[in-house]
């Protein structure tokens, strides 16, 4: 078990013949995820890196059958791929690409949810079902198979809590990166409810950062409704106020989004805190006995 | 991306929401035209800088005569204004609103933001205006009114009704706050914005409503497709370090402290900035050099780094995904070669090809501290900032 990508899924990449398309794509085939096409419009009937490119997404469904999309197209154009893969019947959608404007995700996720479609995303690493599938630009080898579930708003803090892991011989059960902007297509809510009945995971660890409630309200679902333990890390407890670190969403903008208020939240609510980011493997292993 | 109150004000002229008459002054021989232009006996002068609270640092007068906005501007134009909202060193003031002087009734608070838990634009209103927002939220939560906005069918004007009730209008306000809420939220979208705030937007002594502030945020990641908006870009309002920084796309804020970070992605930049405060240092900087840490970028981070004379010891941090350690490792000596850094520097690789490029930076001639974990890495460069 795992949640949401196994070795059943059967990729389309969008955007598939450019350049970080096509690095990724590589490391995602090399890993053994089923890319089954690729769409740019423009190259239909072309074949790439072994798979077919289409014009359009709907003529990829016919042809291969995806039943998950990639996105690596420009951010201005990341609305309507979206869009399209959603039009085309694509229930889980990750969309890679940063700098996607907010009021383009304003109409973006109204509609998806409207649809019922998975989006993770955008500004996200992706996810990957470690020995099964890897839809992302995550690092393939640092991930073993395990009980261990992660989600993340941040690529590289993710890699940080994979590797801990992954040294203490717990391993991941999926990891999931829903990504760094104000109105993600993912929320940790979402993510945690499909852990929460995925038998292979055990433990879950959330990796939040500065900026918005996002895990102020995970800690309030937590405790109403997740039975397994859940630890998390916050970065961003040295960042000034006012000033944007990075990710559109890491920001403590009104006095609010401080680390200290989501961990103090966190801690109310039972979730277990790694103080820092090296101890956050250590943490979860000590809560798993 | 932010704008001045002037900016601002231009927008909301051109989308026939009422503000002051008005002029923008950039030297102080300007003012007495200004005034006269303006008509009346009484100006308010306004230094525009990229923060609020100036009128309790002084940067807000009322003045009777030209002759005082005239010593307005000779005291502002050119300094630095220092609020609670801006560092020490304050922003640079390079430019004076004068306007025509309202006379004031009664002050409201209106604003609109995009808001993460509803996930639509949502409109603020308060019958407490020209205060701080936050505390009326707390103490007198009936006070505010929350209206979010459907993306489908955009601003209503049932929901113009309900703001004007919180807001305390009578019939013909309510019938002008409609015109407006329609207007902004116009601007709202069609500019990209990721914050709208008129505080106070006031009722004046004739009863019209009036928007007496202006502050615009616009969303950075729409700015491609504003081109009225980049033209309003005031780079004075920036650290230039940080100005620098965005132009090569580095994303860079500095911090009061000595040790120099550089580090590949947002979050873990943030945690390396925790973990260098856990061990009783103090970061210099936030520095996301971005996913692949080239050598160019690597060298332009350099740089910007060692731009702050108080950087005694630098602390990269790169968790190398796809792209291979040793070749990362290589970037960095070249990019430490080039700019010619002289203090020390301490780095922690992971991921692929991890030890090679450990191995590399170990046997250069260059004064790298090479270490592959953080924990380590990050208890050095606190020793060496020492």
């Amino acid at each position: 078990m795992s949640i949401l990508v196994n070795k059943d899924t059967r990729l389309l990449v969008q955007g598939f013949t450019g350049s970080q398309a096509t690095l990724h794509s590589e490391q995602s085939i090399e890993y053994g995820t089923n890319i089954v096409g690729g769409v740019t419009p423009g190259k239909g009937g072309q074949t790439h890196l072994g798979a077919p490119v289409f014009n359009s997404v709907h003529g990829a469904v016919e042809a291969v059958q995806p039943n998950a999309s990639i996105i690596f197209v420009p951010a201005k154009f990341c609305k309507d791929s979206i869009l399209e893969a959603a039009d085309a019947g694509i229930k889980l959608i990750i969309c890679i690409t940063e700098g996607v404007p907010t009021l383009d995700m304003l109409v973006v996720k109204k509609r998806i949810d409207e649809l019922g479609i998975t989006l993770i995303g955008p500004n996200c690493p992706g996810i990957i079902t470690p020995g099964e599938a890897k839809l992302g630009i995550m690092p393939g080898s640092i991930h073993t198979q395990g009980s261990v579930g992660i989600i993340s708003r941040s690529g590289t803090l993710t890699y940080e809590a994979v590797k801990q892991t992954t040294d203490l011989g717990l391993g991941q059960s999926t990891c999931v990166g829903i990504g760094g902007d104000p109105i993600p297509g993912t929320s940790f809510i979402d993510v945690l409810q499909l852990m929460e009945a995925d038998k292979q995971t055990q433990a879950i660890v959330m990796v939040g950062e500065i900026g918005g409630t996002a895990e102020e309200e995970a800690a309030e679902y937590i405790r109403e409704n997740i039975s397994k333990p859940v630890i998390s890390y916050i970065a961003g407890q040295t960042a000034p106020p006012g000033k944007r670190m990075g990710h559109a969403g890491a920001i403590i903008a009104g006095g609010k989004g401080t680390a200290e208020d989501k961990i103090k939240k966190l801690k109310e609510c039972g979730v277990h805190i790694a103080e820092n980011l090296l101890q956050i493997g250590a943490k979860t292993k000590e809560v798993l006995g | 991306m932010n704008l001045h109150e002037y900016q601002g004000k231009e927008l909301f002229a051109k989308f026939g929401l009422p503000v002051s008459k008005n002029n923008v002054i950039t030297t102080a021989d300007d003012a007495v035209n200004a005034c006269r232009d303006i008509g009346g006996n009484k100006w308010v002068v306004k230094a525009q800088v990229h923060a609020g609270g100036r009128g309790k640092a002084g940067g807000v007068k009322l003045v009777t005569n030209p002759d005082e906005a005239v010593e307005f501007a000779n005291r502002w134009l050119g300094k630095r204004l220092v609020t609670y909202q801006t560092d020490s060193k304050g922003q640079l003031v390079n430019s004076i609103l004068v306007e025509e002087c309202t006379d004031i009734a009664k002050e409201l608070y209106l604003s609109a933001v995009v808001d993460r838990g509803t996930q639509r634009i949502v409109f603020i209103g308060s019958s407490e205006g020209g205060v701080n927002i936050e505390d009326v939220a707390e103490k007198t939560p009936e006070k505010i009114i929350y209206e979010p906005i459907d993306p489908l069918t955009g601003p209503m004007g049932f929901q113009s009704r309900k703001i004007s009730k919180v807001l305390g209008l009578d019939d013909e306000q309510s019938k002008q706050f409609l015109k407006m809420f329609l207007q902004l939220t116009e601007l709202f979208i069609s500019h990209d914005l990721s914050l709208l705030e008129i505080n106070p937007l006031v009722i004046t002594q004739g009863g019209k409503l009036h928007c007496l502030d202006a502050k615009i945020n616009i969303d950075s990641n729409a700015v491609y497709r504003q081109p009225e908006i980049q033209a309003m870009h005031d780079p004075s309002q920036e650290d230039p370090r940080e100005s620098e920084a965005a132009m090569s796309d580095l994303s860079y804020v500095s911090l009061d402290g000595n040790i120099g970070c550089m580090v590949n992605g947002a979050g873990l930049a943030m945690g390396t900035m925790d973990t260098i405060k856990y061990f009783g240092g103090a970061p210099a900087n936030f520095l996301d050099v971005g996913g692949t840490a080239t050598h160019e970028r690597v060298s332009k981070a350099f740089k910007i780094i060692l731009a702050d004379p108080e950087v005694k010891v630098v602390l990269v941090n790169i968790f190398g995904g796809i792209v291979r350690c040793d070749l990362i490792a290589e970037g960095i000596l070249a990019a430490i070669e080039e700019v010619g850094v002289s203090i020390p520097v301490v780095v922690r690789l992971e991921g692929n090809n991890a030890d090679i490029g450990s191995n590399i930076l170990a046997e250069s001639n260059a004064e790298i501290v090479s270490l592959n974990n953080l924990e380590d890495a990050a208890k050095k460069a606190v020793e060496l900032s020492k």
